[in-house]
């Protein structure tokens, strides 16, 4: 990707993010927003971020791979059962790091 | 005069207590940080412009993200689309705070709401929680602002590091456990662990579309079959900010 045009992510991304910061605090007051759409909502956070997490976790040179000797997946259900327990991002994050790093 | 002393020592005490707090937070912000500066640099963005991630996007994940998917020569217009998908969590933060900063002028709103981050949010949302609320805008200014040095300073060392880093280290994994991080504590009922299982699996099966718009499609789908659950198994439920 040109400079230029990672410049034009970065200010796209700055103005996606500030106007989704802003949106009740500034924008729209939480009365207004229809209650289906507030609903609707919380469940945005999981589904897009499993949507993202589990290819990447099963998902390896293209195929899918779902045996042990994928380490990604066997680290990151290690870091799952961390994150379940725990709820704490950090070890989560470094427990994850860890085993594939151990695995290898 | 002397009124006006208390208060100043009460912002004070608010402001340091903020950024006391906020402190844990950072032995998982900080790695974060270096971690997202060598990544940058590792798929070919510039300096600068990894930097401009974090001065300018100031997300987390979001920015591990953008970056990634820059690596796979992702279009930018993409990019952009998945940089706001991954923050519409943020509108929730921004929906939840909103009540407690209702008062406060134009300027404090722009500026917490620039500093609205996961961990700020976290720490926050738990200060509006307990009593004594005058200055607590204060104390978030001091969390926001503390996380905002934070990731600043470990962005730049992760640049400086970047290219000393030995190869073939699987720094790119942190992204995934990022999102186990905060997927995983959220799967609290049966509607949201079906959203994102629902949103997981069919990210997969539509794994191949080109520019990943499958995860658009993934993520609209499990939002559908979480509502559908909800308005069946749980119909008087209105979410955190009903």
């Amino acid at each position: 990707m040109a400079e230029s045009t990672v410049w034009l992510v970065i200010l796209g991304g700055m103005a996606a993010t500030y106007l989704t910061r802003l949106s009740f605090i500034l924008f729209i007051p939480a009365e207004r927003v229809p209650k289906f759409l507030r609903r609707g909502l919380k469940y945005i956070p999981p589904a897009v971020l499993s949507a993202i997490l589990l290819p990447e976790l099963v998902i390896r040179d293209g195929s899918l791979e779902l045996a042990l000797s994928n380490h990604r997946l066997v680290a990151g259900m290690i870091a799952a059962l961390v994150a379940w327990r725990l709820r704490n991002t950090w070890l989560t994050i470094a427990t994850g790091m860890l085993a594939l790093w151990l695995l290898l | 005069m002397q009124k006006e002393g208390v208060r100043s020592q009460a912002v004070r005490r608010e402001f340091l207590t903020g950024i006391r707090d906020q402190l844990p937070l950072l032995l998982g912000v900080v790695p974060f940080g270096l971690i997202f500066g060598a990544l940058a640099i590792s798929v070919g963005v510039s300096p600068a412009a990894a930097q401009g991630f974090s001065l300018f996007v100031f997300a987390g994940s979001a920015q591990f993200i953008a970056v990634s998917l820059i690596g796979e020569s992702a279009s930018a217009l993409v990019v952009i689309a998945t940089i706001a998908l991954v923050n519409l969590r943020h509108a929730l933060y921004s929906a939840s705070l909103a009540p407690s900063l209702a008062k406060l002028g134009r300027p404090w709103k722009l500026a917490l709401g620039w500093l609205l981050t996961d961990e700020a949010f976290a720490m926050a949302s738990r200060r509006y929680r307990s009593g004594e609320l005058e200055n607590a805008h204060w104390y978030t200014l001091g969390t926001g602002l503390t996380l905002w040095a934070a990731w600043q300073i470990s962005t730049a060392v992760g640049i400086a590091l970047g290219a000393s880093l030995p190869q073939g280290l699987p720094l790119d994994f942190a992204l995934p456990l990022t999102f186990l991080a905060l997927v995983v504590p959220s799967l609290v009922d049966r509607p949201t662990l079906a959203a994102a299982l629902a949103a997981g699996l069919l990210g997969l099966a539509l794994f191949n579309l080109p520019f990943h718009l499958g995860l658009v499609g993934a993520t609209f789908a499990g939002v559908g079959l979480g509502l559908a659950l909800e308005s069946t198994t749980r119909p008087r439920d209105e979410g955190p900010i009903g």
